[in-house]
């Protein structure tokens, strides 16, 4: 879907110091020359099956939306409980083959932290998370799980404490260390070719999703549904049926945190994208219940797709969020992360029959936070 | 005689700090334009953007002050340095327009790697990290002289100047007989002496910043320290 590569029309580029070009030409090409070689895809088919534990099956949720046949995609299942684990274990893959041992990332809601944990545990390389001292006291279990790893999570006390200055921090943090260190950043946001391995990696939702729902329905969906803070498990999901014109695409943004339905085009991140900003450029706080969508930003595909019609995005409130949350558990014997529960509010009114939507992970880090309300 | 460049974050004391510090013996004055995430600042310059944007530095305000320290300092080069999402926001030519209107001498945009909108005529950064072929590219589009940057990381005082810095000015003097200036990591005199013995200049940032809290009085003496380094370079 790229004209020239690393732009979405006029999204994406690269707007990093001088430091980090070298560093994301050397990714370019170390992820060029992986995507030629069929071993990497095949490394990567069996970590997934025997490591993530795909596929992930698809449930039917009839309780949840009676009257409907919506089906969820189970990322919520994958090893770690969310889709950050297929982006996690392809960069690892790369990193090693670029010959990097020690790996830096982000985190929001400590879900991509987690993943990127567990790969380094995996692989054997040291992992630095930084993270929102905010995001930190409201997802306290995931912190846990990546100290437990072995990860060390660094504390970001300024700003807005969320993940907009722990992906800052990552940034610096690579600036810094950049001969031995990767960056793997947790969402397909960030410079040249950050967005476009993102996708990829993830794109295995979608492909399974898209076989899945034709063996259980004999078609394919009228609507895909996924939640949106960065946008890689919607990206992810989308990619397996961006070629097929009459299935909609629908992206669910937290309503304070809609860098699509709000924001400007403006710089974050090292691309030029959709993002909460004022008329200066300066970047706007993000607000939202569920720290990985708090974010101003998202990927530069995005905001693509919006501007090309081929894609539509609508907001979810905390409130929305939460009742969604409570009845997917009540009735399905689910519980789902905050995130995707945005997914949720707006799936079960569409005037659709069928839909897809995309169950990024499982809800255990919010029980605090759901509890607390 | 090498060059001695002081940077200062815009405020509503900046004419009269960039008073101060040539009266020291700066030869020409970046002038940060605050960005809210700044990517290459380390802590000191990350607050004082903070602080600047908290008294109202938006857009604006720093070219207006950049006019009013033009007034003050009249041959004194003076060089807006920011983030291209400044830029995006204002308007690319606009900005370049506005900013030499209100006295500018060239620019500065951490985040605009060399090759990327070549139409924009700006100082040029080259890194430790940066091929030979990249620092060719920069010294090839770059508006009189070639920033340096000592340290693979981001702006901040260290404790030495980096062992990176010979080798990048042998590679950048391989390629052009611009002058190189030296910047990040430098904060005292002894090691503005050190780098200012290979460079043709040198910058100092956070250090400035943070001297620049205390009054005009307090930087001027500072920067007079420097330049007592820079130019015993020379005379040695
Ligand atoms: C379960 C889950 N879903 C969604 C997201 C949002 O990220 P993205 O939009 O990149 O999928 C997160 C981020 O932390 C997450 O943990």
């Amino acid at each position: 879907m790229t004209s020239t590569p690393g732009l979405y029309g006029t999204y994406g580029g690269r707007y990093v110091p001088e430091t980090l070009i070298p560093a994301l030409d050397e990714l370019e090409a170390g992820w060029r020359s992986a995507q030629a070689d069929e071993s990497f895809q095949s490394e990567l088919d069996e970590l997934g099956r025997t490591f993530g534990g795909r596929p992930t099956p698809l449930t039917r949720a009839e309780r949840f939306a009676p009257g409907k046949r919506l089906y969820l995609k189970r990322e919520d299942l994958l090893h770690t409980g969310a889709h950050k684990l297929n982006n996690a274990l392809g960069q690892a893959v790369l990193a090693r083959r670029l010959g990097k041992r020690r790996i830096v990332a982000e985190t929001g809601a400590g879900q991509h932290g987690v993943a990127t944990a567990t790969v380094c545990a995996r692989f054997g390389f040291d992992c630095v998370v930084y993270m929102g001292e905010e995001d930190m006291r409201r997802q306290r279990p995931n912190v846990e799980r990546m100290n437990l790893l072995g990860a060390e999570v660094r504390p970001v006390d300024f700003g807005t404490r969320t993940l907009k200055e722990a992906t800052s921090e990552a940034i610096r943090d690579w600036i810094t260390n950049v001969e031995t260190t990767h960056y793997l950043i947790g969402s397909c946001v960030g410079p040249a070719p950050y967005p476009e391995i993102v996708r990829e990696l993830q794109a295995v939702i979608g492909r399974e999703a898209r076989e899945q729902l034709r063996e259980a329905e004999g078609r394919l969906p009228e609507i895909v549904v996924a939640c949106v803070g960065g946008g890689s498990n919607a990206i992810g999901i989308f990619a397996g049926f961006l070629d097929d014109a009459e299935v909609r695409l629908l992206g669910v943004e937290a309503a304070e945190a809609a860098s699509l339905g709000v924001g400007n085009p403006a710089v974050l991140h090292g691309a030029r994208s959709s993002v909460l900003s004022d008329e200066d450029g300066q970047i706007a706080d993000a607000h939202s219940i569920s720290a990985g969508l708090d974010y101003p930003g998202v990927g530069p595909e995005h905001a693509w797709l919006r501007d090309s019609g081929r894609a539509q995005y609508v907001r979810a409130t905390d409130e929305e969020a939460l009742d969604a949350f409570r009845d997917l558990t009540r009735l399905e014997g689910i519980i789902p992360a905050l995130e995707p529960a945005h997914a949720l509010a707006r799936a079960r009114e569409l005037d659709e029959e069928l839909v897809l939507v995309c169950l990024s992970g499982r809800g255990d880090k919010d029980l605090a936070e759901v509890l607390a309300r | 005689m090498k060059k001695l460049v002081v940077y200062l974050m815009s405020g509503p004391e900046t004419p009269e700090l960039a008073a101060a510090a040539v009266a020291g013996g700066a030869d020409l004055i970046e002038l940060g334009f605050p960005f809210s995430d700044p990517l290459a600042d380390g802590p000191v310059i990350r607050r004082a953007a903070e602080r600047a944007l908290q008294q109202g530095m938006r857009t604006r305000a720093c070219l207006d002050g950049l006019a009013r320290t033009r007034e003050l300092v009249p041959r004194t080069p003076l060089v807006p340095m920011t983030y291209a999402a400044l830029l995006e926001a204002y308007g690319w030519d606009r900005f370049a327009r506005d900013a030499h209107a209100a006295g500018a001498t060239s620019l500065i945009v951490a985040d605009l790697p060399a090759g990327e909108r070549p139409e924009l005529r700006r100082i040029q950064l080259v890194a430790p990290t940066s091929t030979d072929e990249r620092v060719r590219i920069a010294a090839e589009q770059t508006d009189g002289w070639l920033y340096l940057v000592t340290v693979t990381g981001t702006t901040g005082a260290r404790t030495d100047v980096s062992p990176a810095l010979a080798g990048l000015v042998e590679r950048a003097r391989a390629v052009t007989n611009l002058p190189l200036y030296a910047g990040f990591g430098i904060a005292t005199p002894e090691q503005a002496r050190t780098a200012a013995d290979l460079a043709d200049g040198i910058v100092v940032g956070s250090r400035a910043v943070e001297v620049a809290e205390e009054g005009p009085d307090a930087l001027r003496e500072y920067v007079r320290t420097l330049r007592h380094a820079v130019d015993a370079v020379v005379a040695a």
